[in-house]
């Protein structure tokens, strides 16, 4: 017996083609779709604060709309955390999508369990060292990495699509595998087998040559065309990562193990909801083109905690942005840095941050030698601030450049967010149990 | 020689932290990598974070290191003011390393 499963996103913007090209040729048993980044959820709580009904992935009705009908066509079973603050909502939202593409039958379980923002106000976080109640009003969230529970009671009840919030997300891909191969909760090996293949697959097309292309030195053909992964997994949990023939991109050595050190820690100690994955003996082998045969992962024993993501506002960002290009071009551009800081100046104590760089010369490398000489360069002010009116003033002052800075400014942009900010905790496992609850699209009576 | 001559690499973060693998294109090149690219080496190349920040872990099977680096990202996604506030252009920034006494 062998589990085919795809992985149609690895974060909320991805691109929908390569996942419908995947539902519709992939022959697959499962398609994820991980959707949910770190910050992501804390701004859908806050979307559901506006509109109860809201609060899941913006995407969501695309992807399903995308992908449903060569799902059920195929038999395969759709696996996502689209549900963010809402998967009850994005649930019901499913089951009237399919509903409107005349889609019969078919069962959408909302996982829930992972909202812990009731629970979370005496534990301190690592961040501001106090409690997360001692945000006050400011507390927008707390979500936690939860492991495969609810979701595999939810394949096990029959769901054909099961759509979460805040999980770990090599758990989209772990829970599947263990409601077909019937893996022990206490299986370390097998557990952390799985969850490497969910590790290597989370970020699709990560494992298929995107993020990967250094032209003339790391070639990937037809990237334009990069197809998203796909594994064939053993009961052993032992697999083969590869993409569909036709589609763009690669499969090799060398972007399997780029995407198996991805956001990873100690090697030998993957932290997970339900297993300590030990990644550092993991071997690559290329059996053929664009198929890589992973195996040598192992595991111990979860360590009965969860991580939580704890939202809260933190603040307002303004930002500003001018050019400057020719003669004398840097310069101009930190003449420009001084004017804005010297105009800000009496502001200083509304101001919590604030960073200033000339984006060409020190922008990213901020340590780096930078250059006297570029052809151009853009000045960039941003400053994290106590209020609104305070942050409306960073773009203000770099907008005024245009009359009342330097020689030749251009092109000048500036930009006002309120600041959502993470931090996190750990909570004992035991007490964020999940749940699922099915909504079913009954046959229409003639 | 510099470092992207021999090696390719990626960023990831989580939170604050930043881990960027380096990975030898060709095994004959592991040693040199293993010796030469030193934490201390890292933490003087960007210029940014103390060398006590890094920590380096290696995969001899598949010739790579692992450097993950504590307050690399001014605060970490979520606050930080920085363009690229997830740090995904600090592996080329590494690999761009002179590697010393390397013809």
């Amino acid at each position: 017996m062998m589990v085919r499963i795809g992985a149609g996103a690895g974060f909320q913007g991805d691109r929908i083609d390569p996942a419908i090209d995947l539902a519709e040729r992939g022959a697959l048993d499962y398609l994820v779709f991980e959707c949910l980044g770190e910050r992501t959820i804390a701004l859908a709580q806050q979307a559901r604060i506006e509109d109860p009904a809201g609060g899941y992935d913006p995407l969501l009705d695309r992807r399903m709309r995308a992908v449903l009908p060569a799902c059920r066509r195929n038999g395969t079973r759709i696996i996502t955390n689209m549900g963010a603050a809402n998967p009850v909502a994005a649930a019901r939202k499913t089951r009237a999508i399919a509903q409107e593409l005349g889609i019969t039958g078919l069962r959408v379980a909302a996982v829930t369990g992972d909202d812990v923002l009731d629970r979370i106000g005496t534990y301190v976080l690592d961040e501001t060292g106090a409690t997360a109640a001692a945000l006050g009003s400011r507390l927008v969230s707390a979500n936690a990495y939860t492991g495969i529970g609810g979701v595999v009671a939810a394949l096990d009840a029959g769901a054909d699509v099961v759509i979460c919030g805040r999980a770990s997300d090599p758990t989209l891909f772990l829970a599947p595998l263990v409601h077909e191969f019937g893996w022990a909760h206490d299986d370390w090996t097998r557990l952390g087998r799985g969850t490497l293949i969910g590790h290597l697959l989370e970020c699709a097309a990560q494992v298929t040559g995107g993020y990967f292309a250094d032209p003339g030195v790391k070639d990937v053909p037809d990237l334009a065309q990069v197809g998203y992964p796909l594994a064939e997994v053993s009961e052993d949990g032992s697999a083969v990562i590869t993409k569909l023939p036709g589609t763009g991109g690669q499969v090799t050595r060398a972007t399997c193990i780029e995407q198996l050190l991805y956001e990873i820690h100690d090697p030998a100690r993957y932290l997970q909801p339900d297993v300590v994955a030990d990644f550092s003996g993991v071997q690559f082998d290329q059996i053929g083109p664009d198929r890589v045969a992973v195996s040598g992962a192992g595991g111990a024993a979860a360590t009965g905690l969860l991580k939580v993501s704890v939202g809260y506002r933190d603040g307002w960002l303004g930002e500003g942005q001018i050019s400057y290009a020719g003669a004398n071009c840097v310069a101009r551009g930190q003449m420009a840095i001084d004017l804005v800081r010297a105009r800000l100046a009496p502001l200083a104590d509304r101001i919590d941050d604030s960073r200033a760089e000339l984006i060409g010369v020190n922008s990213v490398w901020t340590g780096g030698a930078g250059g006297a000489q570029s052809p151009e360069v853009r000045m960039r002010y941003a400053a994290r601030c106590h209020d609104i009116d305070t942050a409306r003033r960073i773009g203000e002052e770099v907008e005024g450049l245009y009359l009342t800075g330097p020689a030749g400014g251009g092109g000048a942009t500036k930009h006002l967010r309120e600041v959502l900010a993470i931090a996190s905790t750990l909570v004992p496992a035991r007490d964020v149990p999940t749940t699922f609850q099915m909504e079913e699209v009954q046959d229409e009576i003639a | 020689m510099r470092l992207h001559d021999i090696a390719h690499g990626r960023t990831g973060d989580k939170g604050d932290i930043s881990n960027i693998s380096v990975i030898a294109y060709d095994p004959a090149n592991w040693d040199t990598l293993r010796d030469l690219l030193t934490s201390d080496r890292v933490a003087a190349h960007f210029g940014t974070f103390p060398a006590a920040n890094v920590t380096r872990y290696e995969l001899p099977q598949l010739h790579a290191l692992n450097f993950v680096i504590q307050g690399a990202l001014t605060g970490g996604v979520t606050r930080s003011l920085a363009l690229d506030a997830h740090g995904k252009c600090l592996a080329s920034v590494l690999l761009d390393m002179e590697l010393p006494g390397v013809a």
